[in-house]
Order: C-alpha cells, then sequence, then structure tokens
C-alpha cells in the first residue's frame, strides 16, 4: 500500500517535471519529417536531425511512412488536417502530388542554399533534382545483388543478364513485386540498348518482348514488397540473387559483414528528396534549407551509400563514419559503377503504371 | 443365487436382476458405493432412496453401463453384464432432465432407439405412434422437446426409454423437475404403466414419498451403503435402524440406555431420568445406546393412567393448524421436537402453547433402534 | 417528459384483460382506453432502453455504416471531369462520339486546363482518366504547361493535337465524354476484369490483364479451405477442452489462447522461420533423410505457407464457439443415445455431432469472414500463389490510390460474404448460430 502510494507520487513528480520541459519547448513545435524507416532515416538523423537540433533546440519527429506518403498526404489533405512537415518521396509521386495541390511549389534559388563557391542552387544540383514542387537531396540505385557464398569463387555473376541465366547462375532469385524495374532489366538482358528501353515498353512487341524473359525466371522468382526483405532473403540463403535498394545491401556489407556482392551493371538510378505538404512553407523552410546545404548533403553520404545529389556535394563525400570504409566506390555514380547505368523515367511510369501494374499483375497469377 | 430358469407363479423369472457384492470407487481412496447387493424380481419396481452422495445414482449407473464397478457383479436374467457396453444391454433409461435431443421431434426422438435397431420403417412408425398413444401425446409427435411443457416432455422421456421394449427401465430422479402437482400426477402414471406392462424398473429418488407411493421395494442407501431393503410399509412400520426411522417419514426419537433387555421388551432409561419401554429391534445388550424411534400418530395424548405402558409428561410449544389433522409440538423429556399428530375430528380438544398435559404409548409402537 | 400520468391505472393485470377484450375498448381508471395507457407505459422503457444503447448506435454509425456507405459512394463516383473540367464535360455532351469534337469543345478544353494549372487541381483528373486510358496523365499535365501562357491561337484544336497527338484520339475524348456524367461503372467493370472497348461497349479486358475474378475465386476458395482445417483441427481440441475436468481444460485453454497474446506480425514471422526452404522444418526434413538437401520443400511464399499459417491465427476463434457450445451439451445425451441401443459412434454421429452444428456454423463463419479479410499474412508469407484479393485492395488504397477500384472490389467481396451468409442461413439458420 505505502510503497505504491510512493511509487505513484514518483510518477507523477515525473510527470510533472516532462510537463515542466514541454512547456518550455513549447515555443518550439517538434518538427515531423516523414521518411522511409530503417538504415535512411538513420542517415537522416545524423546528417540532417542531430546537428539542427543542436543548432536550434526543435526537435525533429521521424515518422516512417514514405511508403504510402502520397496516400498519406491525400489522405491528410482531403481531411482538412496535414500533420506533416516535410516529407521525403520519390520525384514521380512528387509529380503527381505537386498536380493535385497536395504539396507547396518551391522556388528553388530563393528556398535554398547557394554552393560554397557561390553557384545559385538552381546550378548546384545534377539533372532532373530541381522539380517544381521537389527537391532531390540524394541520388540512390535499384540494382541485383548476390550472396558470394551461393556460387563458386570462379563462378560469380557480374552482368545483369546473369540472372536470367539460370544455367550458369541457378538459384532463387528476388524481384520486387512490381513492374518498374523488373521490365527494364528484362530488356536490357535481352539485348537492347540503353536509349530504347522505355520507347520499347510502350509498344505490345516490347512488353510481349519484355514478359516473355520474365517468364524465364518467373518459377525461380519470389516476389518482395518491403525494402528489408531483400537482405534478409539473401542472408537466408534463401535465394541467390535480389534487387534491392543499394543502401539496404551496403548496410548489410558493412554492418553486419554479409557476404553481398552489388552488380552494378545495369543500375536503374532514380532520385529521392524533399516535398512540403501543402500550408506548411513556414514551419518547414528553414530546416529545407539546412539539410540541402552542400555541407549537410555531403554529410549523408558518410552514413549510407547513396549519392549527393548536390554537384558541389560530390567531391566532399569522404568516409564512412562507423566503419571508416571510403565511402566513393560504393556510390552508385561512382564511375566504374555507373557506365552502364539507366536512368528511371518519371514519366513513362507515370502514364503507364496503372496499366502496367494490371498487367504485372495478371501474369503474376497466370 | 438362483438359476435364471427359476420363474415364479405368474411365469415372471426370479433373481432378474442381480448385483453381488458390487463396490465401486472413483478416486481408489473411498469407497462411494460399499458392498451392494440386490435380487430383483422381473417385473419388480425397485427404488434406490437416499441422501444425495449416497452412492445410489453411481448403482443406476453401474446397471445402465456408464459406469464399472470396481468390485463384484452385475447379473442381468443370469448374464454377467458387468464389462458389456451400454449399448448392447437393452435397459431403457429415463434421465433427471430427461435428455430428449433437442434438434429431433418428440417422434425422432421415439424412432431413435428403434432406427438404431434398424427396424423398419413402417414398424417404426407403428411403433412411435403407439407409445405417444400410451403417454397421450398422439398429436405431439412434431414438436421439437422445446415447445413441450414439463410435464410432456417427462412423458416423452418415459415412452422414448420404453419404446424398444426393454425387460428393465431405469429411472434417475426422472420427477425432480416438476413442481409438486405435477409430480404427483407423473407418479402414478408411471406406476401404471409399470402395472399395465409389467416391465422391471429400478427408480432413483431422493424423495421418500415418490419412493413410498410407487415402490414394490425400497433400498435405503446411506453412506455407500444400503441400511435397509424392504416394501414401503415394512420401511415405515419396521425401519431396522436410527437412519432408516427418521428418513422415512417423520419419527420422534429419543437417545438412552438399555437398563433391561428380554426378547419382547427393552427398558431405556433417557437422560432426564424416565425409563421407557420399548420393542428391541436393533440393540444387542444391556449397557448399550439406543435410539427410540417413535411415529408421531401414534401418540395418545392425555391418556387415562395405566392404560399405556409408557406415560410421560409434555408440555405444549405450539399447535399447527394443517386442516385434516392438528400437528402439535411438545417437549418431553428433554426432547423439544416431539411431534404429534391427531386426525381432526370431532372433540378433538385442542391445547395451548404452555399448557401441561401428559402424552403416552404402546411398547410395539417404541421401536429401540441402535444409536 | 412525462409520459406516464399520474394516477394513470396501468398495472399488468388490466393490460391482459384489455387484450382480451376486443368488442368494447376496456378503459382504465383515468378513462383513457387501457391501449394507450399501456402504450404510454410501454413508450417510457422503450426510450430508456434507446438512451442506453444510444451511445454504441451513434458509434456504430459512424464507424460502421458511415464508412460502408462512403465506400459504396466511392465505388461509383467519377466527379473529376465534371468539376474540374466543367466546360470541357458540358460542351463535349454535344458530340455525337465520332471523329472529333468541334473547336469550341477544344477550347473550352483549353479553358478548363488553364484554370487548372491556376488552381492547381489538375492531378486528379489527370490520374482519373489515366485509369481509363493510359498516357493521359502526362497528356493532361503536359498540355496545361504548354497552353499556359498562350493566348487565343487560331484554332485551339489545331494546337491542342500540336501539342499532343493523343487529342485526335477518338477514344480519349470517348472516355472524356462517358466519364463526364458525375457517376461510372468503370470501377466495377475493371474490378470484374472488364472494360469499356474503343467503342464505349463493355468487353471483357485482354488476357494479359485480368486479374480479380480469378483472385477474388482464389480467395474464397483459399477461404474455405482455411475454414475447413481450422474446424477439422479445432473440433477434436474443443471436444477435449469441454470434456476433460477443469483443472486440465484450463491448461490447455491457455495454450489455445497464447497466439491471442502473441503479435501477429510475430506469429506470422515465425512461419517464416520454421517454414523457409532453410527453416527449421526443412532442416528436420534433411536431417531424418527424408528430404534431399538440394531439393528442399517449399512451404512458404506459395499457397501451403498462406494455408498454415492463416489456419494457425485463426484457429482459437473456431474453438472457442466450439468448446462453448460444447460445454453446454449434457453428457446424459450420449449416455441416452447409447442406453437406447445406439454404438458410440451412432450416437456421436446422430445425437452429438448434430448438437454441436450451431457451434461449428459459428466458428465457421467468423473464421471465413476473418480469413477473406486477412491481408497482412497472406502478404508475407503468401508469395504469389498464396495471395489474397484484399491484398490488391489495400495495394489500391495505399500505393496506386485508386481508392475508386479498391471500393469497388470490396464493395464486390462484402456483397459476396452478405450472398454466402444468406445462403447458410438459407440452408443452416441463423438460429443455428451460437457464439456463447
Amino acid at each position: 500500500m505505502k510503497k505504491s502510494f510512493r511509487k505513484s507520487a514518483l510518477t507523477a513528480a515525473v510527470m510533472l517535471g516532462t510537463l515542466g520541459v514541454v512547456s518550455a519547448a513549447q515555443a518550439q513545435q517538434p518538427l515531423n519529417v516523414v521518411s522511409w524507416g530503417g538504415a535512411y532515416t538513420m542517415s537522416q538523423e545524423e546528417a540532417y536531425s542531430k546537428p539542427w537540433t543542436e543548432k536550434t533546440g526543435q526537435r525533429i519527429v521521424n515518422i516512417d511512412r514514405s511508403a504510402t506518403g502520397l496516400a498519406g498526404l491525400r489522405a491528410q489533405v482531403e481531411a482538412g488536417n496535414v500533420t506533416w512537415d516535410l516529407v521525403d518521396m520519390l520525384p514521380a509521386d512528387a509529380k503527381i502530388a505537386c498536380a493535385e495541390g497536395l504539396i507547396e511549389i518551391l522556388d528553388h534559388d530563393e528556398l535554398l542554399s547557394p554552393a560554397p563557391d557561390g553557384t545559385p542552387a538552381s546550378q548546384d544540383f545534377v539533372p532532373g533534382a530541381l522539380d517544381e514542387c521537389f527537391v532531390a537531396t540524394i541520388v540512390y540505385s535499384n540494382i541485383v545483388a548476390f550472396n558470394t557464398e551461393m556460387f563458386p569463387a570462379d563462378k560469380q555473376p557480374s552482368k545483369i543478364a546473369d540472372i536470367f541465366d539460370l544455367e550458369n547462375y541457378p538459384g532463387m532469385r528476388s524481384l520486387q513485386r512490381r513492374p518498374i524495374n523488373n521490365l527494364e532489366w528484362a530488356l536490357l538482358a535481352d539485348g537492347v540498348p540503353h536509349d530504347e528501353v522505355y520507347e520499347m515498353l510502350t509498344t505490345e512487341a516490347g512488353l510481349e518482348r519484355a514478359f516473355a524473359k520474365l517468364d524465364t525466371i518467373k518459377d525461380n522468382t519470389i516476389w518482395w514488397s518491403e525494402g528489408a526483405q531483400p537482405p534478409q532473403l539473401l542472408a537466408d540463403k534463401e535465394v541467390a540473387f535480389a534487387s534491392a535498394y543499394n543502401g539496404r545491401i551496403f548496410d548489410a556489407q558493412v554492418n553486419e559483414n554479409q557476404p553481398f556482392e552489388i552488380i552494378w551493371d545495369g543500375q536503374v538510378f532514380e532520385l529521392d528528396g524533399w516535398v512540403v505538404p501543402r500550408g506548411k512553407m513556414d514551419v518547414a523552410k528553414d530546416f529545407l534549407r539546412f539539410s540541402t546545404d552542400t555541407e549537410r548533403n555531403a554529410a549523408q553520404a558518410s552514413y549510407i551509400s547513396y549519392g549527393p545529389a548536390r554537384m558541389s556535394a560530390a567531391g566532399l563525400v569522404g568516409q564512412h563514419i562507423p566503419t571508416g570504409i571510403e565511402m566513393t566506390p560504393h556510390m552508385p555514380t561512382y564511375e566504374p559503377n555507373f557506365a552502364t547505368a539507366l536512368p528511371k523515367d518519371d514519366e513513362f511510369w507515370a502514364d503507364y503504371q496503372d496499366e502496367l501494374n494490371e498487367r504485372f499483375d495478371a501474369w503474376l497469377a497466370n | 443365487m438362483e438359476t435364471p430358469t427359476n420363474t415364479d407363479r405368474k411365469g415372471k423369472k426370479k433373481s432378474f436382476v442381480v448385483f453381488d457384492s458390487v463396490q465401486k470407487t472413483y478416486d481408489g481412496e473411498s469407497l462411494v458405493v460399499k458392498n451392494f447387493n440386490l435380487d430383483m424380481d422381473q417385473g419388480e419396481f425397485i427404488t434406490l432412496l437416499g441422501p444425495s452422495g449416497s452412492g445410489k445414482t453411481t448403482c443406476l449407473m453401474m446397471m445402465a453401463g456408464f459406469e464399472v464397478p470396481t468390485h463384484g457383479q452385475i447379473l442381468l436374467d443370469g448374464v454377467p453384464i458387468t464389462r458389456l457396453p451400454p449399448h448392447k444391454r437393452g435397459i431403457g433409461m429415463v434421465f433427471q432432465n430427461y435428455a430428449l435431443f433437442p434438434h429431433m421431434t418428440v417422434a425422432e426422438n421415439l424412432a431413435f432407439p428403434l432406427q438404431v435397431r434398424n427396424m423398419n420403417k413402417s414398424d417404426v412408425t407403428a411403433k412411435v405412434k403407439r407409445a405417444l398413444s400410451m403417454v397421450r401425446l398422439d398429436n405431439f409427435g412434431d414438436r421439437r422437446p422445446a415447445q413441450l411443457s414439463g410435464g410432456q416432455q417427462q412423458r416423452v422421456a418415459v415412452a422414448r426409454a420404453l419404446v424398444f421394449e426393454p425387460e428393465l427401465v431405469l429411472m434417475d430422479e426422472p420427477l425432480g423437475a416438476l413442481d409438486k402437482n405435477l409430480r404427483e400426477e407423473m407418479q402414478f402414471e408411471i406406476k401404471h404403466i409399470h402395472d399395465q406392462l409389467g416391465v422391471s424398473m429400478i427408480y432413483v429418488t431422493h424423495d421418500q414419498s415418490e419412493a413410498l407411493t410407487m415402490s414394490d421395494r425400497i433400498a435405503v442407501f446411506d453412506d455407500g451403503i444400503v441400511q435397509q431393503l424392504a416394501s414401503p410399509e415394512a420401511l415405515y412400520e419396521a425401519p431396522e435402524n436410527a437412519f432408516v426411522a427418521s428418513f422415512i417419514g417423520e419419527n420422534n426419537a429419543f437417545v438412552g440406555d438399555v437398563l433391561e433387555l428380554s426378547e419382547q421388551e427393552a427398558s431405556v432409561k433417557l437422560p432426564t431420568g424416565q425409563v421407557v419401554r420399548a420393542l428391541p429391534v436393533n440393540v444387542s445388550g444391556k449397557g448399550q445406546k439406543s435410539t427410540l424411534s417413535l411415529r408421531p400418530e401414534r401418540v395418545v395424548i392425555n391418556p387415562e393412567p395405566g392404560t399405556q405402558p409408557n406415560i410421560l409428561d409434555a408440555v405444549v410449544h405450539e399447535v399447527i393448524y394443517m386442516g385434516d389433522h392438528l400437528r402439535t409440538r411438545f417437549s418431553v423429556a428433554g426432547n423439544d421436537n416431539f411431534i404429534v399428530k391427531t386426525p381432526n375430528s370431532f372433540g378433538v380438544s385442542r391445547h395451548k402453547a404452555g399448557d401441561k398435559i401428559t402424552v403416552g404409548w404402546n411398547v410395539s409402537d417404541c421401536r429401540a433402534l441402535d444409536a | 417528459m412525462s409520459v406516464s400520468m399520474p394516477g394513470s391505472q396501468t398495472n399488468p393485470e388490466s393490460g391482459v384483460v384489455g387484450s382480451g377484450g376486443a368488442t368494447a375498448p376496456l378503459l382504465a381508471a383515468d378513462g383513457r382506453p387501457l391501449k394507450v395507457s399501456l402504450r404510454r407505459a410501454m413508450f417510457k422503457n422503450k426510450a430508456r432502453a434507446l438512451l442506453l444503447v444510444s451511445p454504441l448506435l451513434i458509434f456504430l454509425f459512424v464507424a460502421f455504416v458511415m464508412p460502408i456507405f462512403s465506400m459504396l459512394t466511392r465505388s461509383v463516383e467519377s466527379n473529376e471531369v465534371i468539376t474540374l473540367l466543367p466546360n470541357t464535360a458540358m460542351a463535349v455532351q454535344a458530340w455525337d462520339g465520332e471523329g472529333l469534337p468541334d473547336e469550341l469543345t477544344f477550347a473550352a478544353l483549353a479553358g478548363d486546363l488553364k484554370q487548372g494549372q491556376i488552381d492547381r487541381n489538375l492531378g486528379r483528373v489527370a490520374s482519373r482518366l489515366n485509369y481509363e486510358y493510359s498516357g493521359m496523365r502526362s497528356t493532361i499535365t503536359g498540355t496545361a504547361r504548354r497552353i499556359t501562357n498562350l493566348e487565343n491561337p487560331e484554332s485551339w484544336k489545331e494546337t491542342l493535337i500540336d501539342i499532343n497527338s493523343n487529342w485526335a484520339d477518338t477514344g480519349v475524348w470517348r472516355v472524356i465524354k462517358r466519364e463526364s456524367s458525375g457517376y461510372t461503372l468503370s470501377y466495377y467493370l475493371a474490378a470484374m476484369d472488364m472494360r469499356y472497348d474503343e467503342e464505349g461497349k463493355i468487353v471483357r479486358q485482354p488476357e494479359t490483364r485480368r486479374v480479380y475474378v480469378d483472385l477474388m475465386i482464389k480467395t474464397l476458395w483459399m477461404s474455405i479451405l482455411i475454414t475447413f482445417m481450422c474446424f477439422i483441427l479445432g473440433y477434436p481440441v474443443a471436444f477435449l477442452l469441454a470434456s476433460l475436468p477443469l483443472s486440465t481444460s484450463n491448461l490447455l485453454m491457455m495454450m489455445v489462447l497464447l497466439p491471442f497474446w502473441t503479435s501477429l506480425l510475430v506469429r506470422t514471422t515465425s512461419w517464416i522461420a520454421i517454414l523457409q526452404s532453410q527453416g527449421v522444418l526443412n532442416n528436420i526434413l534433411v536431417a531424418i533423410g527424408v528430404v534431399d538437401d538440394n531439393n528442399r520443400l517449399q512451404l512458404i511464399y506459395n499457397q501451403i505457407g498462406t494455408i498454415v499459417a492463416m489456419t494457425h491465427i485463426l484457429l482459437p476463434f473456431m474453438i472457442l464457439p466450439l468448446y462453448s457450445v460444447m460445454k453446454s451439451i449434457s453428457p446424459s445425451y450420449m449416455r441416452a443415445a447409447r442406453s437406447m441401443g445406439a454404438t458410440g459412434y451412432t450416437a456421436f454421429r446422430r445425437v452429438y455431432f448434430p448438437q454441436t452444428l450451431p457451434g461449428i456454423g459459428a466458428g465457421a463463419i467468423l473464421v471465413f469472414i476473418l480469413a477473406i479479410g486477412y491481408y497482412i499474412t497472406p502478404a508475407l508469407v503468401g508469395g504469389e500463389s498464396g495471395r489474397f484479393i484484399t491484398n490488391f485492395i489495400a495495394y489500391h488504397m495505399q500505393v496506386s490510390l485508386n481508392w475508386g477500384l479498391a471500393a469497388a472490389i470490396a464493395s464486390i467481396l462484402l456483397g459476396a460474404v452478405i450472398m454466402l451468409y444468406l445462403l447458410y442461413n438459407r440452408i443452416v439458420g441463423s438460429d443455428n448460430l451460437k457464439l456463447g
């Protein structure tokens, strides 16, 4: 009896104390930042959030909802109650959100800080990184990785075509359960030149060719839907190959010492970055400016193997902070990795993903 | 033990059901049934009577085959059935809550025992019809049990136990759920069916008036032992021990020490000093404790001195008017609960509380039993 | 609120008399007809009862009826064209559906697109039309961007077609005209693997795009199979639970309920650990030599995985109603049947089993309806063949954002469940349903 009283008195005291802290910070509301979770959010935390909180005292609340970010934004805007302050999303989603008026139009030169040498922001980002409502922070890549222990040392795969070669490289594959990337890889593996891939996918013959190529490994494929699945499947040796985001594989390589290897051939790279939900410009713009400056942009690359979207940051990429590994060779944009890279065509997928998703599902089901 | 061919004058088999030194224990530590022996003739109506937990239902369940005796044997018509599964025994049974199958109509319930015997359809229909009319429920065949009153359900249960013409029917407190009037009506009905069909019945109840009205013989159970097995009359008039005397009917009891003991008479000294003369039934010798049992209707009020062998002083506590008789509670020889029943006939004087009178009784009406 | 008058003598006795007398209405002590008095007295009771349940009623209305209604509305609603391209929607009505619309319609479209660009709301209509006609998204947003600063050219028709050749496609205009009414069947058509063809007739989807019908049938079939598995596994357990002494059955009941106390994701992922090809089960099978190391069984990421994991998760929902029904069946029924000459098997089949039907019905309906609505477990362990239609509802809700199609599939699923329930009700009867 007495003990429980003391306990509740203590609880009350602690709660009162917390209230005091909260009211002190009341002047500065925490910022709700939506991102992808996992290693990626960690890198943002280290590179942006911690220095920001140190500098301003404002807390950053991480919300792992980017996978369904567009749906969430739409629901919040429709309900008239937007609680997200800054959202990390893909440029294709940002295009849709922008056209629907869910997010703010950005004046890049006014909002973003110039490069250290004075180059205005609009000149300092890689092509396609700045869109009407979107500012990219990283370049990441969809790649296929494999577990080196699943193949003899003298017969390790190296080309994108190898994942379709069951004879020389037997074993299960794991691919993302969506047509994006898979159709591109099928055509690349079938010998279609890079610059003709998307054009070919607008034709029935091209689609048939892509699906026919995928048919050859359909029975040997496990389809994943969460970004955390492929490293797990590779580690469990459930599959020999798995498509993945390159950062996830890097994370498993350096932090868990997994014997994974990335096939950079045929990587499909795209950008990822910030959008500001409608009506949140005032609360989000300071952090937006801070997190996109050259120094922060380069710092993120010290935590995850995604390339900085600012050209002025590329030269500043150094070592992986936790392990001291040189980061440059792990970047999608590193010259030897980048030679056969294919940029993802957001316009094509914005137009055709409804139809191709259905077709892909029907193909899976039959 | 008699042979199964042995029959009496009416052609009824003797020793139709035999329990031979049957014992039963559930936990291996205490015996629920201690030593049960029964020799039942065909056509007899035997009631197992006793308080709850006395072992009577266990005996019935062993007869039906739902329990196996730990020791001893049960014979039906001369054949040992101790290890025979229940469905091969051909014994009809009526359960405490009737156990009518709720998902079947009355007619389907009655047809069930016939169908499991692979009887052909027309025979089944005919027999069901006859059984329904026997219990006067001719138009109720299509109803579900839930749509019947308690008495009707009871009659269906009886009909179902009889429809396949078993030679022995077991009834486990079948009237317990009915109200008093209905219960009495059903007692006569069951008795009537028993007389009509000549079927043997073993009936379990804790209600003594039910047992007395219906049975040919009653086995009074207590603590796993049959205290007395006798006709209703013998049980009431001549109980063999104090338990039976107190359990069957109303009873005035005195406990005292035996002073004198002969074949015809025992003198018992009560703790208050009076000496009562009684019929020795279950006393072993002088100096022993004995319970005296006296039925309330055998007491004479204010007897002329000398007309009764026992005359004791009594103080009236209360008089209860019961309509056909008066029930008077006295204090006699330290017993504050001495009941006397007097018929409410012309000229019977009524007493008031506090009146001091005398009560008397015959030697043969006062039975000296075990302590 | 004074409903019962002071002094109105509506005692139960007079009420009974009143219902018997048909000729002259009986009067209560205050001179009112007895029936009126009775009704007044009853009204107060009813009002009180209503007041007591009103929080639940309001909750149900807000949390259950309104969302379903909103879902049904969304599945047929198509107001994007009429609200976001209002002038075009009006002008295109005059077009006969052959060739191309007139210059006026093109001009109206140009005006709508310019306005939409200013209001920044073309995204919704672009998405909506893209469902019907791939390429419309970029056609609309691209065209709008290009004409923002264009003032009254000679011919809007030529200008627009010049910007994007899709505007010269009769099919595009047919879609716009069809979707101008505010309501559409196209979500339901899509959900049933059908579509409007070039001429606007309803035809089946080409084989390469048929997804939903087969999947819906497969979902129903697998749910039935899971329900059946739960029944086969759960019935003996429930029987044991109901017949064992309390102390033992309590322990067993804890084991039955244990899955309830574990998170769904933990349970599902532990099945992955057990069933995967390098998992516990396969390792055991390889170790004892039943399965060759190079031919490990594929037990997960397919239908087997879904069925095993879902049967495990839903088993308690079968056992609990069965248990509660079996508990209420007196052992004397079986004894009665046995005493009448039935063998143990016959007694079980004809007497015990029929009485457990209400429990089977309740358990089966519970499991079936829960199974048909599950989507996390099939998504995690079902691989491709073990996927449910609900995974597509979730996909269209969260990823493709085609809420109309999600609503249409969900409505069809709801309809199918209701039909199955009615069928069940017809065969078994809902009074034969016992949840406890």
